[in-house]
């Protein structure tokens, strides 16, 4: 469980994180989402005990970050934001030294390097020097260290940036593995990561929370949730479909992209309207490429809370 | 205790993983025997001991131990690794105190490595042992002295030149403490007995005692406090700026 309480950290002129409090429970996966500068790094710089608060509480399973410093380290993994490694140690070196000072001896030592370092596809490069791989490599070698002792409660600080698209899908997959049974916080500002492995979000923005829900009850709050979106196999038949589908008396607004040739008309609050178009569609012998219904979208509702 | 010798032991094994080590014992070495040899005038002064060698080593240590020592701090700083090290379960000072004991063993490995000196004139002559092995050892104290500065000013920037040259001024000014090149800064508006304290701090004056044989429980004092205060200023250091930019 990790548990804070007004949470603040106050620099000369500035104050980057303002009374930030919240739980989070083992099985959940926390997105911390905000543009740049928002605090998130601060914020999860604290929990790991890098920085101390200026004031307000913080807890890892129990353990204060202030009063037990070590016993809360000691229940954490963490992955700093960039993912430093000593670069002239070779990975296996690296490793090995994150294992002594994780306590892990013998048997279990042996079989969490093994596991980490097949998790992670780090074999092939075990004798090599950190500072020779690749920026990928170099990610993975960071996300080894903070799972190496098994710990319950990992804290990834943007766990993705700068991975090509496999990777990314690699990292996801590895986060979703390790959800069950861990407590796990996520930094991002890729917003479908959030929906890729986000029980729950919390946005945050000028040091202070302004949501914070699950993915789904977010994109939800955006005006295009149960939107209707179709485009047109011939374009010339734009103006009269837009007409008559801003005729229909549930929809509150269209949108028109000419360049596409697709309309996509928003609802009024809390009405269904993909029949009534499709029926019109239909009956006035427009013939769509397709037609498709919207959950929300979850970049506009971010942008509305956070600019 | 233990994780300051496993940080100990990584620190050391990074020094050998990059030329830093060999070329760090090369020079030492090769400037020790120079000054021994061409401007201590090792042969001419037809003495069968060490005071030439000695005699200059403070002053190879005005360099080379602030090279030694400016990446202690400022390169975990700059690299962000220091991020990793402060995140694990272990204490800010077993950190300090396994990085400076790492740099602290290694400039004892580069002095035992002058080894050969102590046989060359053991072979010309009959020298007092005992005289030289007090004098390593005021060395190596000497050595620990400088290292200990040098940890903190590397701790109090992320820049490592920047950290070379605040380590030479410090180091410059602890070793002519005793010398009116420093007291004259204190003479004139400080009382007589912050001027007498200033002078005992020097270097110099401890380091020659000790070099000439005599062990005195003053001067190892003096390097254990001295030591002590400076990995405390470190930690002080660390724990204040540890996460500025």
């Amino acid at each position: 469980m990790i548990k804070t309480q007004h949470l603040t950290k106050r620099y000369e002129s500035l104050t980057a994180v303002d009374g930030v409090s919240f739980e989070v429970s083992p099985g959940e996966v926390l997105g911390f989402l905000g543009p740049n500068g928002a605090g998130k790094t601060t914020t999860m710089r604290m929990l790991a005990g890098f920085i101390t608060p200026t004031s307000g509480t913080a807890s890892i399973c129990g353990h204060d970050v202030i009063e037990d410093p070590l016993g809360a380290k000691a229940a954490l993994g963490y992955l700093p934001e960039g993912a430093p490694v000593y670069g002239e140690m070779t990975v296996a070196g690296f490793l090995g030294f994150i294992a002594d000072l994780r306590r892990l001896e013998g048997a279990r030592r042996r079989e969490r390097l093994g596991h980490v370092i097949e998790r992670l596809q780090l074999r092939a490069v075990l004798d090599q020097t950190i500072d020779t791989l690749s920026k990928g490599f170099r990610r993975r070698v960071g996300l080894a260290q903070a799972i190496v002792h098994d710990p319950p409660v990992l804290i990834l600080d943007e766990p993705t940036d700068g991975l090509d698209p496999n990777q990314k899908h690699e990292v996801r997959a590895l986060i979703n593995d390790m959800a069950r049974d861990k407590i796990i916080v996520i930094s991002t500002h890729i917003l479908e990561e959030v929906e890729a492995v986000c029980s729950r979000a919390v946005i945050i923005a000028r040091g202070r929370i302004v949501a914070d829900d699950t993915p789904a009850r977010l994109a939800a709050r955006s005006r295009y949730h149960n939107a209707v979106s179709l485009k047109l196999e011939q374009p010339t038949q734009l103006a009269a479909a837009r007409a008559a589908v801003a005729a229909l008396p549930a929809v509150a607004e269209v949108e028109v992209s000419e360049r596409e040739a697709r309309l996509t008309a928003l609802p009024r609050a809390g009405a269904s309207i993909l029949t009534a178009v499709a029926e019109l569609a239909s009956a006035r012998g427009f013939r769509l490429e397709d037609l498709r219904l919207e959950s929300g979208r979850l970049d506009e509702v971010f942008r509305g809370i956070t600019a | 205790m233990r994780n300051v010798g496993i940080i100990m032991r990584r620190e050391l094994a990074s020094y050998f993983a990059t030329p830093l080590a060999y070329v760090f014992l090369l020079i030492f070495l090769v400037l020790a025997s120079a000054f021994t040899f061409y401007m201590g005038g090792f042969y001419e002064r037809g003495q069968a001991d060490l005071d030439a060698f000695f005699g200059f080593q403070p002053w190879l240590y005005l360099f080379l131990i602030p090279a030694l020592s400016m990446r202690l701090w400022a390169e975990e700083r700059n690299s962000g690794s220091i991020e990793l090290l402060m995140t694990q379960p272990v204490l800010l000072w077993d950190a300090v105190l396994g990085k400076f004991l790492a740099a602290w063993a290694f400039t004892a490995l580069a002095l035992a490595l002058t080894f050969p000196l102590w046989l060359t004139v053991n072979y010309l002559g009959k020298p007092d042992n005992g005289a030289i092995l007090a004098a390593y050892l005021g060395s190596a104290l000497l050595a620990g002295g400088f290292l200990s500065i040098g940890s903190c000013m590397s701790a109090l920037t992320r820049n490592q030149v920047i950290a070379f040259i605040l380590g030479v001024v410090a180091c410059f000014a602890f070793l002519l403490a005793g010398f009116p090149l420093v007291l004259d800064v204190f003479r004139g508006w400080a009382p007589l007995s912050l001027v007498d304290a200033v002078a005992s701090l020097s270097f110099l004056t401890h380091f020659e005692s000790i070099a000439k044989g005599v062990i005195d429980v003053r001067d190892l004092l003096y390097f254990a406090m001295l030591i002590g205060f400076f990995l405390l200023a470190t930690t002080i250091a660390l724990d204040m700026r540890k996460a500025d930019q």
